[in-house]
């Protein structure tokens, strides 16, 4: 803080411990990015054991991967991807001061994340009746398949799932930030909170587009 | 400028507030330091008083102390705790949360309240990991090996997993924090290349922190899934490679050595500088080094792995790689080395914490380097001249490091000074110690004396004997500095801000500092380490 | 920090293209390719990934360090894949008998 900001009356919205509101937004920016990372290296174990286990096991992830529905797993890359882009427009809106449009684009991208993990839910509900959940209850129709089977089903409900968890998680966020851009706090000269929700769901929608073909498509539909 | 004739503030951190909430809500970096400080040291001596039970046991090669289940709990527990509770934690959370805003001249970190949220989970981690212990404990070794600690072990593997999983994200959210405060709070004129080596220490201990630990908080997720729910990534008889939880594992875990060692290597090359009264040698290098540790050590965890079942010529490789890594760590014992040429050495007692870390370290870092050689590791894993090799890094390298910096920068935190006498002899003790507990056990090992064996052949006695013996001296040396340190808040020598007469934005506030760190912001116009510049402004 | 305001239709246009890609990617798996249908599908996902990155979080008008941060976590997912498959796919060599 320089001698002359000191004498300054305060800036609404500015951290005690930040110089400007420009410190403040680079800064949070730059914070998000970062733990960015750290989700990337957190996935990223689980994409280790996914990539060793296809390698081993190519046959076994195949089959198993064809019991997944295409359809359904296609309709939600599009629901994710429109929901990204919903997000985007939310930004674009903060940016140009649009309170209710930033609200409008932030609900949607809301109700699109709604529908995937209904969708998701339907999925899980047939892996279920399907008794491809490991576990006890676990089967196969291929047998000579079904021991290495069961390792794709563990990364599937694992990876899926911690895509989900993060979804939820990006709820939370979006709702935090109805509130804040309700009450006012968001304006064209400070729209920070809304780029770094707008970075975090995107980051889950880069998830999703990767985990999409590894888990429906890579075992090839012919 | 802050004032230098004050010898003690009427207003600083500590007396800015008082009560248990003023402390366990507190948003100031230099308190929540304070909570880490307590915490770390808790577990630091719940951990040693497992490694006293060790040696205890080890004094006599029949296994008569406790039973071998007991005593594969002793040592994963010891593991468990010195690693994940203390070490990791130690510098970056209490003296880097304390000095990274000062050194760089801001009011505090970038999100104080997340500093604040790190220490919660750290105690949140840590509480979990007490609780597996007082309700059995674990027996699996810190490094939680599969099958044994997914399929068989019958021990707390869980919480214990839980606890490290949630304790690895306050290394996540601190190591961001300090990346985002060096990246862009700055004080004006405070280039990279003027900031104090412990500056760039940090900020590469950050880079690995955000890197790594993510990695070993999904495996230990992974390890507790397969636990409950039997997935098979690691258990052969489902399909699934016991190895690739080690590559895992050993990701994460060999950065970690490098998030023990990088912040006290920081520290020396700030005490060495004080300490001579001169910048440090090659200021460059040793920046570049820290960043070059910190790279280099993800490119080498193989070496741990060179008899699990990885392949030859994975093994040659991460063998070519762990040679590399020794380097720059080299060039940063060469660079202190040529510090002290000409300098004014001064025996005081940071220093001699300094030149111990420099001395074992350096023992350490070269036994690290017959452990890279494939054919040697070979002959010597999991013996003793493992364990005494990392020892000498982590105890005899980090723990001087953190008592040396916590010994230099007492004064700033507490306002006081301590008994020089006995912090001396302290140190004195503590070398001693050290070095009769752990140089035997390099002996030990080539020898052929097993590591995590609660009992061996009558042959090894005599050196466990003196194993032994060092380790009930070593407990001693480092149960005094509790004793004057603690004296010292009430009956020490109020310290003024700058008793050492060193160059660096903390000791240009007072003693203890205001909350906001400074009066007015500095400007920062003289390089790191100015002992030549004029004596105005910048050395108190 | 972007204070760069796209106009609207780049993110209608990185919208389209990502559905288009995603069509692509599905009908792709339809048809035997060999090893070649892993590849399409990540690269597919990759460039997919990347524009998102670019536009939708601005990483294309962003200061050098988001790019070295963004760069910096490809890379070491990155290593610790190499180094990793680097084993398993060694594993049954016999070079050295």
């Amino acid at each position: 803080m320089s001698p002359e900001a000191a004498h300054h009356p305060p800036v609404q919205g500015l951290a005690h411990q930040f110089d400007s509101l420009e410190q403040q937004t680079e800064a949070t920016t730059l914070g998000m990015w970062v733990f960015l990372v750290t989700e990337v290296l957190f996935f990223g174990g689980l994409f280790m054991v996914y990539t060793v286990y296809r390698t081993w096991y190519p046959d076994a992830f195949a089959a198993a991967s064809h019991t997944l529905d295409i359809t359904l797993g296609t309709i939600n890359t599009a629901v994710l991807i429109t929901s990204s882009l919903t997000m985007a427009l939310a930004v674009h809106s903060a940016q140009l001061g649009q309170r209710k449009l930033i609200m409008i684009f932030l609900l949607a991208t809301m109700a699109l994340g709604g529908v995937f993990l209904g969708i998701k839910g339907v999925e899980y509900y047939s892996k279920f009746v399907e008794h491809h959940v490991p576990g006890p209850s676990f089967h196969f129709e291929e047998p000579q398949f079904a021991a290495h089977a069961q390792i794709f089903f563990s990364l599937y409900f694992l990876m899926t799932g911690l895509h989900a968890l993060h979804m939820i998680i990006g709820f939370g966020i979006m709702l935090f930030m109805l509130g804040w851009t309700w009450k006012g706090g968001i304006t064209a000269d400070y729209y920070g909170p809304i780029e770094i929700a707008g970075l975090y769901w995107h980051f889950v929608d880069i998830v999703w587009i990767f985990l999409f073909p590894l888990l429906y498509l890579l075992g090839g539909r012919y | 400028m802050a004032s230098s004739t004050v010898l003690i503030p009427p207003r600083h951190y500590l007396n800015d507030g008082y009560g248990i909430a003023s402390w366990l809500l507190t948003r100031d970096h230099k308190r929540i330091a304070l909570l880490y400080l307590a915490t770390v040291t808790l577990f630091f001596f719940v951990g040693g008083a497992m490694a006293v039970m060790i040696r205890l046991d080890l004094a006599t090669p029949a296994g008569d102390l406790v039973t071998d289940e007991t005593y594969n709990k002793l040592f994963t527990m010891h593991g468990v705790l010195m690693v994940f509770f203390f070490l990791i934690p130690a510098i970056p959370a209490v003296l880097g949360n304390f000095l990274v805003p000062i050194m760089i001249g801001a009011k505090d970190l970038a999100f104080p309240k997340l500093n604040l949220f790190s220490w919660y989970i750290y105690v949140a981690g840590g509480l979990f990991t007490l609780y597996a212990l007082v309700t059995g404990g674990v027996d699996t070794g810190w490094t939680f090996y599969t099958p044994f600690s997914t399929v068989s072990s019958t021990t707390n593997v869980i919480p214990t997993a839980l606890g490290i999983f949630i304790t690895g994200f306050s290394s996540i959210l601190t190591g961001l924090n300090f990346i985002v405060t060096i990246h862009r709070m700055r004080a004006p004129g405070l280039t990279w290349f003027r900031m104090p080596l412990f500056l760039w220490s940090t900020y590469a201990t950050s880079l690995i922190n955000v890197l790594g630990t993510p990695v070993i908080a999904i495996t230990l997720l992974l390890v507790a899934a397969e636990r409950v729910f039997h997935f098979g990534f690691f258990d052969p008889r489902l399909g699934g490679d016991p190895v690739l939880f080690q590559h895992l594992f050993w990701f994460y875990s060999h950065p970690a050595v490098y998030i023990m060692v990088l912040p006290a290597m920081g520290v020396v090359s700030e005490l060495v500088a004080a300490g001579c009264r001169k910048p440090v040698f090659g200021y460059p290098f040793v920046a570049f080094a820290s960043l070059a540790i910190a790279v280099l050590g993800f490119l080498v965890w193989g070496h741990h792995m060179f008899v699990a079942g990885e392949s030859v010529y994975s093994a040659l490789i991460f063998s070519m790689l762990s040679f590399l890594v020794a380097i720059p760590s080299a060039v940063k014992v060469f660079n202190w080395t040529a510090t002290m040429y000409k300098g004014a050495v001064s025996w005081e007692t940071p220093m001699l914490y300094a030149y111990g870390f420099i001395g074992l370290f350096t023992i350490g870092g070269l036994t690290g380097l017959f452990l890279a050689a494939v054919g040697l590791d070979v002959h010597v894993t999991d013996t003793y001249f493992i364990v005494a090799h990392f020892h000498y890094i982590m105890v005899g390298g980090t723990i001087m490091g953190y008592l040396g910096g916590l010994h230099y920068w007492w004064p700033k935190i507490s306002g006081r000074l301590y008994n020089e006498g006995l912090a001396k002899l302290s140190a004195g003790i503590i070398f001693i110690g050290f070095n009769l507990t752990f140089f035997p056990q390099f002996v030990l090992g080539y020898m052929g004396m097993p590591r995590r064996y609660h009992a061996y052949p009558p042959d090894f006695q005599v050196l466990n004997v003196l194993s032994s013996a060092g380790a009930s001296i070593l407990g001693v040396g480092y149960l005094i500095p509790m004793v004057y340190l603690m004296w010292s808040l009430r009956y020490g020598r109020l310290a003024g801000s700058n008793p050492w007469g060193a160059v660096g934005l903390e000791w240009t506030t007072t003693s203890p500092p205001p909350t906001e760190n400074f009066t007015e912001t500095p400007v920062v116009t003289w390089e790191a380490y100015d002992y030549h510049a004029p004596a105005e402004g910048h050395v108190a | 920090m972007a204070a760069h305001i796209l106009p609207k239709r780049v993110y209608y246009t990185i919208f389209a293209i990502l559905m288009f890609c995603t069509y692509l990617t599905v009908q792709i798996a339809f048809f035997d390719l060999g090893r070649l249908n892993a590849i399409a599908a990540l690269a597919i996902a990759a460039f997919k990934a990347t524009i998102v990155i670019l536009f939708f979080m601005h990483v294309k008008y962003s200061t050098r360090l988001t790019w070295a941060v963004v760069l910096g976590s490809i890379f070491w997912f990155g290593i610790l894949v190499a180094l990793t498959m680097g084993d398993y796919l060694t594993r049954p060599w016999r070079m050295f008998g």
